[in-house]
């Protein structure tokens, strides 16, 4: 095994999972920001803002997801590593 | 006995030779037993139908209602009654799965290679469920436009083709990968967790994992009955 190619892929895996991360965090603090808005014009719409924040709270971490895939990919099943 | 528990093991599966195709045999059981759990479930609550229901049949038709309300929700009034048992299987079984792979403590069943664990973890479950979902909605738009469905790809300017087709390729992608890394996360987090504390500590993300896993289940009947109705309309 290349320890070149270890140490570049787990370094890799690394940065997949942290730049993955800043985009979702940055969407979901917003959305999040808009609900509890939304919330404090409407209280009595909570229920209806809650599934909405929710399911898109999963969508935007399904982002951060993909890059964990990433992740595990070369991590566990590292395609460069004869 | 706890790290025994704790440890996690990715990758690694036990093997069946089912004539010549090599299949991944832990998904395979676990598939089987969240489809036998169902289809008990589903038998006895609809065996002694009543006019006023009662335990299990009050508990099956709220269940009903609620996948039928996904199924009505992203189609549309007239054209849901048709797709609800296919939302509601994906559902259900998404839903069945990721709850059974996180509440049963799978590591007391000795497996000689690989070990049992929700089926949603392994890709080959989750990208069979999409690619499942990609063949309905084609068949719906077949089946409410004819041929006229392929008027979708040249929306709103024919410069759209490329994206247009190249949206049918990532919708599958991003269904399967989303439920599987998220269920694979979850059972990492929890792992990597039990190893550096194996008592109490990793409880809250636990019962976080038991909620993103219905979440995710929610997400994936969501989208498919949405992609449903997006070709029909």
């Amino acid at each position: 095994m290349n320890p070149i190619i270890s140490g570049a892929s787990v370094i890799a895996a690394g940065l997949a999972i942290g730049l993955a991360a800043i985009g979702p965090g940055i969407g979901q603090g917003t959305a999040a920001a808009q609900a509890v808005e939304g919330l404090a014009r409407q209280p009595e719409a909570e229920g209806k803002i809650r599934g909405t924040l929710l399911l898109s709270l999963a969508f935007m971490e399904s982002l951060t997801i993909y890059g964990l895939v990433v992740a595990l990919c070369l991590l566990f099943a590292n395609p460069f590593v004869g | 006995m706890f790290f025994s528990l704790a440890a996690v093991e990715v990758g690694t599966h036990l093997y069946w030779n089912i004539a010549g195709l090599t299949v991944h045999g832990q998904v395979l059981l676990i598939t089987w037993l969240v489809i036998a759990i169902i289809l008990t479930v589903a038998v006895l609550g609809t065996l002694k139908l009543e006019q006023v229901p009662k335990g299990l049949q009050n508990f099956v038709e709220s269940v009903y209602e609620y996948v039928a309300g996904i199924a009505q929700d992203q189609i549309g009034e007239y054209e849901y009654r048709p797709w609800v048992p296919y939302i509601g299987t994906l559902f259900l079984f998404i839903f069945v799965a990721n709850w059974l792979g996180a509440l049963v403590p799978w590591k007391l069943i000795e497996l000689p290679e690989g070990e049992l664990a929700a089926p949603t973890n392994d890709i080959n479950t989750t990208v069979a469920l999409s690619l499942l979902t990609s063949l309905s909605y084609f068949y719906a738009g077949f089946k409410a436009k004819g041929i006229g469905f392929f008027a979708k790809y040249i929306r709103p300017t024919p410069i759209f083709l490329p994206i247009n087709v190249l949206e049918d390729f990532t919708k599958p992608l991003s269904l399967s990968f989303r439920l599987f890394g998220n269920i694979l996360a979850d059972e990492i987090v929890v792992s990597v967790l039990c190893l550096l504390v194996p008592l109490l500590i990793p409880l809250p993300v636990m019962v976080l994992g038991l909620f993103a896993s219905s979440v995710q289940a929610l997400v994936f009947a969501t989208l498919s009955a949405a992609y449903i109705g997006e070709s029909i309309e």
